[in-house]
């Protein structure tokens, strides 16, 4: 029964490992140049302190919501991926078209240019 | 559950087109020049007829979809053909608004679409999930549709309290879908029937879910007191949107109230028919009333589209009435539908074009003469209030005679006084307009320019379609009445 | 058979012109306006002679045909219980009586179109007028033909609103345009009648086919003097006041005048107005069951004939003296009918369509030729002038005054011994209408010496310009003329007329009174009817051209009872005082209410703002002082006028829905709990 969950701890464990490398190495290896801006907290972007009804860059919210949107679609993904073999080839073509229609997706936000920052 | 065969998606052939369309409009948009976003709505247009064409063609292949979520029967069908109709008729009446007014944008047509798509979707469903995800669908498009002009500050307005009050009346539905879900243990209409007609299977807390259900409904067709919203978004949302939907949504969500209030749900009877009852009463009585205050002639038809929902709502309460003889009363909601979708469409379309670059000429006022200038579009917008009001040979008509008769036949002879009553007040608001057009002097400051051709197509279509219903009504009801009859 | 087979085409002819008009008019020429809108009138006329000749040769004079369902209504339950199937169809029925006014309709209604050429020649909206003269023959043929109280009905109201159109001709006036509201206004209060009445004959009859009806009727199912028959008669005898100008709804008509002068003789003399008559006539088999209705019809027709008479005689304005005689003459009719002399009602509706028509058209020429002047006080010494309007228009005067040898002698004759003889008559029916005649004679004398003869008291300038009006109107007059001296001799000296109509008065319930009087004893009261008539002839004579100073007398300021006269018994202040001013009230109060509520508003905005916002607290509250309150102040909220809700804010807006969630909960629990 606990055997069961034994690839999660060895997930928790690699994931944990790999985390605590990166931040060591980085924090070995990488020289440090303190400013106020890099010692501020990071709160995506926005000014963490001050006036709250600030006006934000339109494109802040757009990106935002297209993140969330595709970051949602993809969760589809896991589900699918469980029990994509019994399906066969009709869960095969539903995936398809699922993603077909996202790219639709994507390249219609693409070519308007809701990704691009500067425009 | 039944694997997925082919048969599951040929039974949902018309959306499945439909979004197709929707999708390869909304990928196309970028790439045409915007000289050429008119394509785009010849496009949209045929992906309709194709639509129509997948629907007159599954036909022979009805029956249910999708372990039963989705229903492929003659209601379906008809509402769907219904749903097709109020959409061409709209995209036709909003190619050259939206030249006019510069927001001419191909995505207002995948707007359009996917709109229509949940509609389709609504009124296919046999699962309350399913009804909900067609709901949403067509909401979210709709929502956007009603701010589509961008840069008018009503319109964002109407968008906004649209959207907010939209979500906040969802809410309850779903809340509702949840407390049934509970109390029974399934979703699907069928089985919720059968659990819920079993001897001593009521559960205590159904009325409830019934009447949360109902609100989330209830602001979809704006029944008081749920109409709130109703008369600052038709008046904000652009004219060809207020057309899409005053009749789309409102249709579908009142094929909704019969599959589940009538069908799913139809065991719990006398508060079904008390929620239908009352509403219908309120519904009719101030759309009335308030209509006739109403100097803006976009506000006056807000209003007398929720009167109209609660005529609707009278056939529905004689369906609830009539017990197992709903179906007169069914037929005649699945007629007066057809037919205000006929008329309420074309009136606002035509009104689009009458109010002129931003929509500036709203006012009856405004109007004054227009008999003299343009003879045939002040016949035209005429014939479409005097459909609205009732009069015989047109179809408002037989829509009315056809409600009041069920409701008769139901024994519920206040209401239908009520109604009537109703109904002739109503006509010194329509008339109002056409006093304006014919009997005062002045020019017109509504948009005197010729009709264009779409526009004018649509309208022709609508007026023969009136005329029709209103001089041949028996094929029709024939029509309904075989539509009515399966109802689950 | 050809032309009873295709019997509707007579109505769709006049429908097509209407079409071509209102479609495409504004592109046509006058030339082809009047060519297509008077031509297809004229091919109607005809095709209804047809129709005619072929009636007389059927063994049983009535034709009926069904063209489809109109209205399928499937079974419901009759009054008395039992399940009824109602089809209404598009169906027409030709009858001596229907057929009688198909003449009518086509052959004057023809005529006038005629005449119109020339009145309307000089006028904007030419083809208007036309398209909407066209749809009123549309309107009125269906009226005429149809086999049903239905289609009667959707006939009604198309000549009505073409009724309203064209009082309304001249929109930029806003006398007309009032004039056409008040028209349209007051015949709504008679269609509710006539909409009700047909509703009891629904479920009382289970049909509405008049076959069947009067079929029913005579069956002897119904006793004589049933409630509900009465009813049903009473409720559409307000139709008929309304359509028919009848006391008191009869105030449109005078001011319907504001319309072009061949609308006044088409719509508001010749046919229209008679329109009550024929529906009464068509319905005499339910009349005769109820002899109370009877009596009202009768007193009603003899009160309007007096009272109109009486106004008629002071009246300045050309068109309004004949518009209160026809009023008057509308009286006759209804009297006839009242006294079940419903033959000679409908001779009485013919010949006065001839003679009616002729003094409408006349006076129009007279109008015309004086460059629109229509007050009597400035013309006078005409007949020089215009001599062959005026040799019609005496012709014309002469048969609506009774005088022996014209068509309106043999009418007015024959209602007046029938209300003096028949089982349903009185002595004091016949008493009112006999000194109406008088009246009669005296007013249109009156106006015929004012117009034509003496001096001229023609303003300068118009003067100048006086001149003979063309032949496209001058025909019309002379034709009309003509029928209004040979129209009289159909019924005399056989009653040809009367026994033509007879299939369809005939009934087993007709009151079988004891022949009191004799025709010794009609002769009597036609002398005395002439001497009547020659007594307001020579009366006129004396005041009007006898004695000089004319001029001077009519600028004197008149006695009470001429002013009472002359303010048409002060009606319309009256009904301005009683009706429309308390609408108006109505109104203001409404207004008044508005203003409060809309002041209070804003500050009720706010504090639901504020409440919203804290909308728990609210709730608490609410459970504490019981479910009871949010229902009473719910439906309160709802009963305010919408305004108050609508405060734009989507707060409260969402507050509102809440609240709507909650009384309808709160209801539940309430009543359906046990």
């Amino acid at each position: 029964m606990l055997r069961d969950y034994l690839p999660i701890l060895v997930q928790l464990i690699a994931v944990s490992t790999v985390g605590a490398a990166i931040l060591a190495v980085s924090a070995w290896v990488g020289k440090r140049r303190p400013s106020r801006e890099k010692l501020s907290p990071y709160e995506c972007g926005s000014v963490p302190v001050g006036n709250a009804r600030e006006r934000f860059s339109i494109s802040f919210y757009l990106v935002g919501m297209l993140f969330i949107l595709f970051d949602v679609e993809a969760v589809f993904l896991y589900p699918w991926a469980v029990v994509y073999k019994s399906l066969k080839w009709f869960g095969f073509l539903e995936m398809f078209l699922y993603i077909l229609v996202l790219l639709a997706g994507y390249l219609y936000i693409w070519k308007k240019g809701a990704l691009d920052w500067t425009r | 559950m039944t694997p997925v065969q082919a048969l599951d998606f040929i039974r949902v052939l018309p959306e499945i087109v439909l979004a197709s369309c929707a999708i390869l409009v909304m990928v196309a948009e970028p790439f045409v020049s915007a000289r050429h976003t008119a394509a785009l709505a010849w496009v949209s247009l045929i992906g309709i007829v194709a639509a129509g064409a997948g629907n007159a063609w599954m036909r022979r292949f009805s029956g249910p979809a999708f372990g039963g979520s989705i229903a492929a029967d003659p209601f379906a069908s008809y509402f769907v053909y219904l749903l097709l109709l109020a959409a061409a008729l709209t995209l036709l009446g909003s190619v050259r608004y939206l030249e006019t007014n510069q927001v001419h944008h191909g995505e207002f047509y995948a707007l359009l679409l996917l709109g229509t798509t949940g509609a389709c979707l609504m009124v296919a469903a046999t699962e309350l999930i399913m009804i909900f995800i067609g709901l949403e669908i067509s909401s979210i498009s709709t929502y956007i549709l009603a701010g589509f002009r961008r840069a008018d500050k009503r319109s964002n307005e109407a968008c906004l309290k649209y959207f907010l009050l939209g979500s906040f009346a969802t809410a309850f539905l779903l809340y509702g879908i949840a407390f049934i879900y509970g109390l029974t243990g399934t979703t699907n209409l069928v089985q919720l029937s059968e659990k819920l007609s079993a001897p001593g299977a009521r559960p205590p807390l159904l009325w409830i879910a019934l009447i949360l259900a109902f609100v989330g409904l209830g602001f979809k067709v704006s029944t008081v007191p749920f109409h709130i919203w109703t008369p600052d978004v038709y008046q904000g949302a652009p004219a060809p949107v207020t057309a899409f939907l005053s009749v789309a949504p409102k249709a579908a969500a009142f094929a909704v109230i019969l599959r589940v209030f009538l069908g799913g749900l139809a065991s719990a009877g006398a508060l079904v028919f008390w929620l239908l009852w009352i509403s219908a009463l309120l519904t009719m009585c101030l759309g009335n009333l308030a209509a006739l205050w109403q100097t803006n002639i976009k506000r006056l038809l807000a209003y007398s589209a929720i009167a109209h929902a609660g005529y609707v709502l009278v056939g529905m309460a004689a369906a609830k009435a009539a017990g197992p003889e709903a179906g007169e009363g069914i037929a005649s909601v699945l007629f007066y539908l057809a037919a205000y979708a006929l008329m309420n469409v074309a009136a606002f379309i035509l009104v689009a074009h009458l109010a002129g670059a931003g929509e500036r000429y709203q006012e009856a006022d405004d109007c004054t003469g227009l008999a003299y200038q343009r003879p045939g579009v002040a016949a035209c917008l005429t014939l479409l209030l005097v459909s609205l009001s009732g009069f015989p040979a047109t179809a408002g008509f037989f829509a009315k005679f056809y409600v009041f008769r069920a409701a008769i036949h139901a024994h519920l002879i206040g209401l239908t006084l009520v109604a009537v009553l109703n109904s002739v007040v109503a006509v010194y608001y329509y008339l109002r307009v056409v006093v304006a057009m014919y009997m005062r002097e002045g020019n017109p400051r509504a948009s005197a320019s010729p009709l264009p051709w779409p526009l004018g197509a649509a309208l022709a279509l609508s007026l023969v379609g009136i005329f029709y219903l209103g001089l041949f009504p028996t094929p029709f009801v024939r029509l309904a009445n075989l539509a009515a009859s399966p109802l689950p | 058979m050809a032309f009873l087979r295709h019997i509707w085409l007579i109505p769709l002819l006049p429908a097509l012109g209407a079409l071509t008009q209102l479609l495409a008019g504004r592109r046509l020429s006058n030339r082809a306006v009047s060519i297509v809108s008077v031509g297809l009138p004229g091919l109607a006329f005809l095709w209804a002679l047809g129709c005619f000749a072929e009636l007389l040769k059927l063994a049983a004079p009535t034709y009926l045909t069904n063209l489809y369902t109109w209205l399928p209504a499937g079974p419901f339950r009759l009054a008395n219980g039992s399940l009824a199937q109602l089809n209404v169809p598009v169906g027409f029925q030709l009858d001596p009586l229907s057929a009688v006014m198909l003449l009518i309709v086509t052959g004057v209604g023809f005529v006038i179109h005629v005449y119109s050429i020339g009145y309307m020649g000089h006028e904007g909206g030419y083809y208007r007028f036309f398209g909407y003269m066209n749809l009123f023959l549309f309107s009125m043929l269906i009226l005429v033909l149809a086999d049903n109280y239905l289609m009667m009905f959707a006939g009604w109201e198309g000549v009505g609103l073409c009724s309203y159109f064209l009082i309304g001709f001249y929109f930029q006036r806003k006398s007309a345009a009032d004039a056409g509201k008040k028209a349209f206004i007051v015949n709504r209060i008679g269609d509710a009648g006539f909409l009700l009445g047909v509703m009891l004959i629904t479920v009382t009859f289970g049909t509405l086919n008049f076959q069947q009806i009067t079929e029913a009727a005579r069956s002897g199912q119904f006793a004589l003097g049933n409630g509900t028959l009465t009813a049903i008669c009473v409720l559409l005898f307000v139709g008929a006041t309304g359509k028919s100008a009848q006391i008191p709804l009869y105030v449109w008509l005078p001011d319907a005048m504001e319309g072009p002068t061949p609308v006044s003789a088409l719509i508001h003399a010749a046919t229209m107005v008679t329109a009550g008559v024929y529906m009464v006539a068509r319905s005499n088999a339910l009349f005769v069951l109820a002899p109370k209705a009877m009596l009202l019809v009768a007193a009603i027709g003899a009160a309007t004939a007096l009272w109109a008479a009486s106004i008629g005689l002071v009246q300045n304005d050309i068109k309004r003296v004949l518009a209160y005689s026809t009023v008057s003459q509308l009286g006759y009719m209804f009297l006839a009918c009242g006294v079940g002399a419903f033959a000679a009602g409908i001779f009485h509706v013919m010949t006065h369509a001839f003679f009616k028509a002729l003094l409408f058209l006349g006076a129009g020429s007279v109008i015309h030729a004086l460059g629109g002047e229509q007050d009597m006080r400035k013309m006078g010494g005409l007949r020089r002038k215009i001599p062959i309007t005026f040799a019609t228009f005496v012709v014309g005067t002469l048969a609506i005054s009774g005088i022996p040898g014209f068509a309106g002698f043999f009418s007015k004759d024959e209602i007046l011994w029938q209300a003096f003889s028949s089982p349903y008559g009185h002595r004091l029916l016949w008493f009112i209408g006999w000194a109406t005649a008088g009246l009669t004679a005296f007013y249109m004398f009156r106006l015929l010496f004012m117009t034509f003869a003496g001096e001229s008291r023609v303003d300068a300038e118009v003067a100048h310009h006086l001149h003979e009006s063309p032949w496209t109107m001058l025909g019309p007059l002379v034709v009309l003329a003509v029928l209004s001296v040979v129209g009289g001799y159909i019924n005399w000296p056989t009653e040809r007329f009367g026994h033509f109509l007879e299939p369809v008065f005939e009934s087993p319930f007709r009151a079988a009174g004891v022949q009191l009087y004799g025709r010794n004893d009609e002769l009597g009261l036609m002398v005395l009817s002439v001497a009547v008539a020659l007594a307001g002839l020579g009366y006129a004579w004396l005041i009007y051209v006898k004695r000089p100073g004319l001029r001077e007398r009519l600028a004197e300021p008149p006695g009470i009872l001429h002013q009472i006269l002359l303010n048409k018994y002060y009606v319309d202040e009256l009904y301005d005082a009683l009706f429309v001013n308390r609408a108006k009230n109505l109104g203001n109060l409404l207004a008044a209410f508005d203003l409060a509520v809309v002041d209070g508003g804003v500050n009720a905005a706010g504090w639901l703002t504020r409440t919203s916002g804290d909308l728990s607290r609210f709730w608490d509250k609410w459970v504490i002082d019981g479910l009871v309150n949010v229902l009473g102040f719910g439906i309160k909220v709802l009963s305010y006028p919408v305004r108050v809700i609508q405060t734009g804010v989507v707060q409260t807006y969402a507050f509102f829905i809440a609240l709507g969630v909650a009384i309808f909960l709160g209801y539940y629990l309430v009543h359906f709990r046990p």
